[in-house]
């Protein structure tokens, strides 16, 4: 299974990491590899299996509905590049 | 109730599902313990979890989950003991975590059905495919420095029941009548409050056109977040009209998320939305399945109420309503509940008369909800029973009303106050009768000569002179007899 | 004072009881250990003003009878915990002057019982990593060397500083994570004992995201007791953590009895490759033979779907880490590279923040899930996996642990293995099918390679039975009598 330099373009924009243009293809030769790599899963017979879904063989726990957090815009706000008035800034997105 | 567009060439029909958010009505968001009501200051009501910070893990909220399963049983809808939370990704300034948790293959909720009724009599069943929780984002506001968007977390992590219905609407009003039903069975559920106009119910209508009588599907369009139910209902019908105009000069539409401007009642493409999207949902490794049994189901379903449908059955059954005046009755559960306070021991259709013709009116009017109503179900109550035992007429009833919507007084002190007690005693309607007689000897005659018609000008005439309190029943009787010749 | 950063954390904490020495005293000495081996860039960031405070109040609380498990212990941590008021750095340029406003619950269950905290650790970028040469901030060095060769060694990773540092001395032990053997292949490179615990044994709030299904965090110590010290406190139920089991912790030093007698140890066929490292196959029968001379039964096992463990690995770990480290958009921590718009400013600050294995990661993670790719590979992979557990579950059903090595070679020089992400991988091939399944694991320094490197052996067990791990391991290092790192380095 190797990706073409259109894939690489395409999850690279999924993801959000540009990706100067002269580095497309070496990028798709390198992701290319992994997955050749990864292949030989397709060899085993898997069609009576059930998915594992998480790490964990346990009960997931509820929490109670009750107000235990917020409050504290200044600690959320702390560390964020950019504010205003209590608010997260970024650069103005047109709908 | 056919909806059809008559074009050029063809008649069309019109194809509407709808895709309904939902906020659950709960003290604390979904998977984090801030707090969800409306209006707050900006990122006030945020936990780091909410905030995507590094290391944050969702707890899921107890409640966020009973109140999906309440509502997918007022749905009458499947409950899936094991659902899956998934993870949706894609990049937005208010999504913090670069996904929304939601549900995907198995939401908690499968198939259920809504039932409209519709103004002439019809009933439509309306299928709902599912019901998945998940979070809300965000919100980026546009409009507050002139090249940034500001982000508001609270929101993000609300609790959000999606409820998506399949493409069963043939027309706006059918989507209307839908929109407000859904609306009726969560207020009643206490699921949500409902309110679309702060944003705690938001519509996205699937839209779509075919010829009458085409099978199959043709490509919709959908709307995103539409706030009114009005505005739902003219979106659908530009929509639809838009698909005919476009089919019929030849073209094509293209699947493709569309905004309703209010102002100009149009819907136009959403180009920022134009990238393809490919959310990549996985189940989000944070969580277990969620997992509960049958008599944790048992035990919601034996708290529910008596939800509007059934409540309309019992109200024509029990009452003798009309099956419009008992739905009408029934869409909120406080004028259900205020109508049979009222109708306790009393004529019911009386009852339903007054809240229906009078009350709601009257409300409309001062825009004002049956719970800040002035009256109160036991003074309305009071004041049939002052018609029943004669104690004053139906005319002045009126009046009587009136008063009590200004003054909120029960209608006894009114009566009394105002000397509004119906006259009875054959003494003084006799001699208002014989005074009306002597000032106008001319009809008198007339009468007598046959002109029976007149009879109803000598009722208002006593009934003038009485100040309108005279028994009509007893004027009636007393007048034949005076008039007889 | 350098004689008290010779001593083992149980020692130490015995010493303390004892008022042989101060907390004070014990952590100056680390402190100084710490600046004397900078030339190893196992700190990222050093926090000595509020070690020294914090052991002073841990001396205060000893005389007022108020001391906690690990009361005065200086410790590493890595700098994937999030720390309180500390820059955590998870060693990505992405995260640029983070400073948590909240402290993440395994090191505050660490606080809590009164440890000191020294710095934060070097790591891989986001703990993805076998070599501890992804980080911003620079390479983490080994402190042992190959005979006759002075060429700096990688320390393992991702938790090659953690592993580093408590095997240069500069603190008592260290924490880290493991997510396909982050813990135990860097232990085995360094010398020390690595534990990773069962999935969801520590609570992961607070910890930097890589792989959600597979973290776990453990310590690293230079001693199998030390480890039992610090898991017993690391460890326990948390409400935080949808995944954290809601299980008693045991006394996991209570299960250092020495005696193995009757135990069945498995030993899987597929981890002796053709061409397995001769050092290493040797190693691993001298293990043999020092369980069977404690009394331990030792039967040949097989988990056949082993071989599919890394790549599995590396469909789900990539996966997982592409949604979890969505977040670092430039928008509420972190760096950011201001852009012509939205998009452009995400694309620009991923880009400039991300190093190239993490990258690498992501584009692989997103392709594995996007449309068209999720059944052939995400869905395949969960698949595998459910096999590779069951094939443990199977192996369990018959014996008490399983011994293996911990890595197929032993600690390589910088830059050596750089140049093809694939064979990087391959370092993890015996420690990723554990961390797949969920199930425990502990390295054990064992014995040198034929040029004086430590290599490892590695214990597993089934879920949530770590105390016969301890059980096993303590009497593997006995038998071992590895010593461990002189003062200064070999070398």
């Amino acid at each position: 299974m190797s990706l073409d330099d259109a894939t690489v373009r395409k999850i690279a924009h999924l993801a959000r990491i540009s990706v100067a243009e002269k580095d497309i293809a070496p990028l798709a030769k390198e992701l290319s590899g992994i997955m050749d790599w990864i292949e030989q899963l397709q060899e085993v017979d898997t069609s009576a299996v059930e998915p594992m879904t998480g790490g964990a063989d346990m009960m997931l726990n509820w929490r109670k509905d009750a107000v235990t957090d917020g409050g504290h815009t200044d600690k959320v706000l702390a560390n964020a590049p950019e504010s205003h008035e209590g608010f997260f800034g970024v650069p103005k997105v047109i709908e | 109730m056919t909806f059809l567009i008559k074009g050029e060439t063809e008649t069309w029909e019109v194809v509407i599902g709808l895709e309904v958010h939902a906020q659950v009505t709960s003290e604390a968001k979904l998977f984090s313990g801030a707090p969800t009501y409306f209006g707050a200051d900006p990122n006030s009501q945020v936990s780091f979890v909410d905030a995507g910070m590094p290391g944050m893990l969702p707890v899921i909220n107890e409640i966020c989950v009973e109140q999906a399963v309440r509502t997918g049983l007022g749905l009458k809808a499947r409950i899936n003991n094991r659902s899956v939370f998934s993870r949706k990704n894609y990049f937005y300034a208010d999504l913090p975590q670069g996904y929304q948790i939601s549900q995907f293959d198995l939401p908690i909720v499968g198939k259920g059905t809504i039932v409209l009724d519709m103004p002439d009599g019809v009933s439509r069943e309306i299928g709902i495919e599912r019901l998945h929780l998940e979070q809300d984002a965000g919100k980026s506001i546009h409009d507050l420095h002139p090249s940034k968007t500001f982000i508001d977390l609270n929101r993000s992590g609300v609790a959000l029941m999606e409820i998506v219905s399949d493409p069963d609407m043939r027309s706006p009003e059918e989507a209307g009548a839908y929109l407000r039903k859904l609306r009726s069975i969560l207020r009643y559920l206490g699921t949500c409050n409902g309110n679309m106009d702060e944003g705690s119910m938001r519509c996205d209508a699937n839209v779509s056109v075919r010829p009458q009588g085409e099978e199959g599907l043709r490509t919709r369009c959908e709307i995103k977040n539409v706030n009114s139910i009005r505005f739902v209902m003219q979106a659908i019908e530009y929509e639809a009209r838009r698909h005919v105009d476009v089919y019929e000069s030849g073209g094509e539409i293209s699947q493709e998320t569309r905004q309703y401007d209010s102002n100009n009642g149009e819907t136009r493409s959403m180009r920022s939305k134009e990238m393809a999207h490919d959310y990549r949902y996985f189940p989000d490794p944070d969580l277990l399945p969620l997992v509960f049994d049958d008599d944790y189901v048992a035990r919601i379903k034996a708290t529910l109420p008596e939800l509007p449908d059934e409540k309309r059955e019992r109200f024509i059954s029990e009452y003798g309503l009309t099956a419009y005046d008992a739905g009408v009755l029934v869409v909120e559960r406080e004028t259900s509940v205020y109508f049979e306070d009222v109708a306790k021991d009393r004529d019911p259709k009386a009852a339903a008369n007054w809240v229906i013709s009078n009350l709601f009116g009257a409300l409309n009017k001062m825009g004002i909800s049956i719970t800040d109503s002035p009256i109160t179900a036991d003074n309305l109550g009071k004041l049939i029973d002052l018609i029943t035992d004669n104690t004053i007429s139906g005319r002045i009833a009126k009046d009587v009303f009136e008063i009590m919507l200004e003054e909120g007084k029960g209608p006894d002190a009114i009566v009394e106050e105002k000397g509004l007690k119906q006259i009875t005693d054959t003494g003084p309607i006799e001699d208002a009768i014989g005074q009306v007689m002597a000032d106008n000897p001319g009809k008198v005659e007339e009468y007598r000569g046959g002109k029976d018609k007149l009879i109803g000008w000598f009722v208002g005439q006593v009934m003038k002179q009485t100040g309108g309190k005279a028994n009509p029943g007893k004027l009636n009787e007393l007048l034949q007899k005076k008039l007889a010749p | 004072m350098t004689e008290l950063t010779q001593l083992t954390l149980s020692e130490a904490r015995d010493g303390l009881r004892k008022g042989d020495f101060s907390a004070v005293e014990l952590t100056q000495a680390h402190i100084k250990s710490m600046e004397t081996n900078r030339d190893l860039n196992v700190f990222i960031t050093e926090v000595p003003g509020l070690a020294i405070e914090r052991a002073k109040e841990a001396d205060h609380n000893r005389s007022h009878g108020k001391a906690g498990a690990l009361e005065g212990l200086p410790l590493g941590i890595k700098d994937l915990f999030c720390t309180e008021g500390i820059l955590t750095t998870a060693a990505s340029h992405i995260l640029d002057g983070f400073t948590p406003p909240y402290e993440s619950t395994v090191t505050a269950n660490l606080k809590a019982a009164g440890a000191i905290t020294l710095g934060k650790t070097n790591l891989d970028e986001f703990a993805m990593g076998s070599s501890n040469e992804s980080s911003y901030y620079g390479a983490a060095h080994n402190p042992w060397k190959r005979k006759g060769d002075p060429r700096y060694l990688v320390p393992g990773g991702s938790s090659g500083g953690s592993a580093a540092a408590v095997a240069a001395h500069t603190c008592l032990g260290a924490i880290g994570t493991d997510t396909g053997g982050s813990i135990r292949q860097p232990a085995s490179f360094c010398g020390v004992v690595g534990m990773k615990p069962t999935y969801g044994r520590c609570s992961r709030w607070g910890v930097v995201a890589f792989s959600s299904s597979l973290d776990q965090a453990g310590p690293m110590t230079r001693t199998v007791r030390d480890s039992a010290i610090l898991l017993a406190v690391m460890a326990g139920h948390d409400a935080k953590d949808s995944t954290s089991a809601d299980m008693p912790v045991p006394d996991f030093e209570a299960a250092l009895s020495g005696d193995i007698k009757g135990l069945r140890i498995g030993l899987p066929c597929e981890y002796r490759p053709d061409g397995l490292n001769s050092d290493i196959a040797a190693l691993w029968d001298k293990g043999v033979g020092w369980l069977k001379d404690a009394g331990a039964e030792v039967v040949d096992i097989s988990l056949p779907h082993t071989k599919y463990a890394l790549p599995t690995y590396y469909i789900v770990a990539p996966a997982e880490a592409s949604a979890n480290l969505a977040r670092y958009d430039g928008v509420r921590f972190g760096l950011r590279i201001e852009g012509e718009s939205l998009d452009d400013m995400y694309a620009k600050t991923r880009a400039a923040g991300f190093g190239a294995e993490v990258k690498r990661r992501i584009l692989i993670g997103t392709y594995a899930l996007s449309a068209g790719y999720y059944d052939a590979y995400y869905l395949k992979a969960q698949k595998v996996r459910q096999l590779i557990h069951q094939d443990f579950v199977s192996a369990f059903e018959n014996v008490d642990a399983i011994l293996t090595p911990t890595t197929p070679s032993s600690a390589f020089p910088i830059g050596e293995n750089s140049d093809d992400p694939v064979s990087m991988y391959l370092n993890d091939v015996f420690t990723v099918p554990a961390s797949l399944a969920g199930i425990p694991g502990i390295s054990i320094p064992a014995g040198l390679s034929s040029d004086g490197l430590p290599l490892g052996l590695q214990l597993l067990s089934k879920r949530w039975d770590e105390e016969t791990l301890f059980r096993v391991a303590g009497v593997l290092e006995e038998a071992a009598g590895f010593s461990g790192l002189s003062i200064g380095g070999e070398g």
